[in-house]
């Protein structure tokens, strides 16, 4: 990799420690992904958030380096454990509590904008064309990727905290122009959310870096997102072209039969005992649609529904949180449905949830059943 | 093919794996000792040893477990593997230990016991030395 002096100086130590760590970081995801050199981004989105997913050595690690530590660059954040506001309903052991604040206080004072949102692209305005950032949440790089027009490699935790530290990043895979070598052609009529999120899971398996998907109708947010989700989850693949088939590469149908697939993978019991709605969290667009689908309605169980806290608080002002609470709702703000200790084996068995992300870590992390439903088929046998 | 992920200088015996690890799971964070027991380094500690394996596999968060090992004192001298991958690669970095990437033929000829020196400035950056 070819370094400017100021890089290399950086990586010497003399521009002190974390610098240096950062820069070694960087160089070292840089000689893995074959990137010849570093360049400069815009803004960092930072994974690594939860307790359930960086465990002690994360707290302790961030803790050290949070009395030196400075974000260079426009830097936000993935969703923690839970929403201080309820988290008191939850029975949430004190220790998780306690590391969870001390993570967040340590990104906080190293300057990182407490957003706790795994969809920075529906509340932060969206840069230019072809912007650099550094994503990674894999949600939000593909989402950034296939329609928001910037640009950023699939980073991991590490990657992107060293981006936030230097402003830049590794000049590899999709940063550069990229043409995928398959083409998934989406044979599905009346596609729901579901459908997405099981098309984008199914794309991301059979991708590389990135893939291409004909034969999609106009979706809404919910279902960008929800593919988005699907293909975050299961493979490497961080961008989706929405392209005519190209002769010459590689076709793939994702019909009836893979749908099946793909449901008897996740699915794995017909009633849930509490529903969740999130992962990625819940924009505006969609918690007003919510409210207006559960008019006249409630749910006849518990229901769990994952926003960002600024999402929260507009929809307040509207009346949304009203009413979606006068139907049942549990309104969460900070956290999300990905590895969430709000939900654990001993107090239920199945979760309901119309995403498919959701439905993965669930499954795998939390060691719960699934029961995979669209959210018109959750409002219409979940509530009365 | 030689590979400099992370730099550094160092002596130290081999201790060599066939197969990948992964640190998040199988890795004490304490001791440095490899607790699945399907793995070829089983009850084995990595400590202070020139780990050369295929690579690392797993979740990213496995960095974490290789600065805990770091901060434990039971961490490798360094790592020499087949592969990059990130987790080693982040981890390596964040607990500044050296990684090189080395090809199929001299990933063969290293051996369990040998003696090697790193130093990823000169002009071999692994030579074996006894």
């Amino acid at each position: 990799m070819q370094l400017t002096r100021d890089e290399e100086s950086a990586l010497k130590g003399e521009q002190g420690e974390i610098m240096q760590m950062a820069y070694r970081i960087l160089v070292a995801t840089g000689e893995a992904t074959d990137a010849d050199k570093l360049i400069s981004i815009e803004w960092a989105h930072l994974s690594g958030v939860n307790y359930n997913t960086i465990g002690d050595a994360g707290e302790e690690f961030l803790s050290s380096i949070s009395k030196d530590a400075r974000v260079k660059v426009k830097t936000t954040l993935n969703p923690m454990g839970f929403d201080i506001d309820n988290v008191s309903n939850y029975n949430l052991d004190k220790n998780f509590v306690l590391k969870q604040l001390s993570i967040k206080n340590s990104y906080e004072a190293i300057g990182v904008t407490p957003s706790f949102s795994c969809i920075p692209y529906e509340i932060f305005n969206i840069p230019k064309k072809n912007t650099q950032v550094a994503f990674a949440e894999s949600n939000a790089a593909i989402h950034a990727n296939s329609y928001d027009n910037l640009k950023t490699n699939k980073e991991s935790a590490f990657s992107a905290l060293a981006s936030a530290i230097t402003g830049k990043s590794p000049y590899s895979s999709l940063r550069k122009d990229d043409s995928p070598n398959l083409s998934i052609r989406m044979k599905i009529n009346d596609p729901t959310e579901l459908t997405y999120g099981m098309l984008g899971f199914f794309a991301g398996k059979m991708g590389d870096t990135s893939v291409n998907i004909s034969g999609l109708e106009e979706m809404d947010k919910r279902q960008c997102k929800a593919m988005c989700g699907g293909m975050g989850t299961s493979g490497t693949c961080a961008k989706f072209l929405f392209d005519k088939d190209e002769p010459g590469i590689e076709k793939i149908d994702f019909d009836e039969k893979e749908v099946q697939n793909v449901y008897d993978e996740l699915n794995t019991a017909e009633k849930g005992d509490i529903i969740t709605l999130g992962s990625p969290q819940l924009g505006l667009d969609e918690i007003s649609d919510l409210a207006n689908k559960l008019k006249g309605r409630s749910f006849k169980k518990r229901c769990m529904v994952f926003t960002p806290r600024t999402v929260k608080e507009q929809a307040r002002k509207i009346g949304y949180t009203n009413e979606l609470e006068r139907a049942g709702c549990e309104i969460l703000s900070d956290c999300c449905t990905c590895l969430t200790p709000l939900i654990n084996k001993d107090s239920v068995d199945v979760v309901t949830t119309n995403s498919i992300k959701g439905a993965f870590y669930l499954k795998n992390s939390n060691g719960v059943d699934i029961n995979l439903k669209s959210l018109s088929r959750i409002i219409e046998e979940e509530t009365g | 093919m030689m590979k400099i992920l992370v730099h550094g200088k160092i002596n130290g015996i081999v201790q060599k794996s066939n197969d990948p690890i992964n640190f998040l799971g199988t890795v004490d964070k304490k001791t440095g000792i490899i607790s699945d027991k399907n793995h070829d380094l089983f009850k084995k500690s990595i400590a202070n040893t020139i780990l050369v394996f295929p690579s690392g596999i797993g979740s990213s968060v496995g960095a974490y477990t290789i600065y805990s090992i770091k901060s434990n004192d039971s961490a490798p001298l360094a790592m020499v593997c087949k592969k990059a991958d990130l987790t080693v690669a982040t981890g390596c970095a964040l607990a500044n230990i050296p990684v090189l990437i080395i090809s199929e033929n001299e990933f063969d000829s290293l051996k369990n016991g040998m003696k090697v020196k790193i130093n990823t400035e000169s002009n071999i950056p692994l030579s074996i030395y006894e």
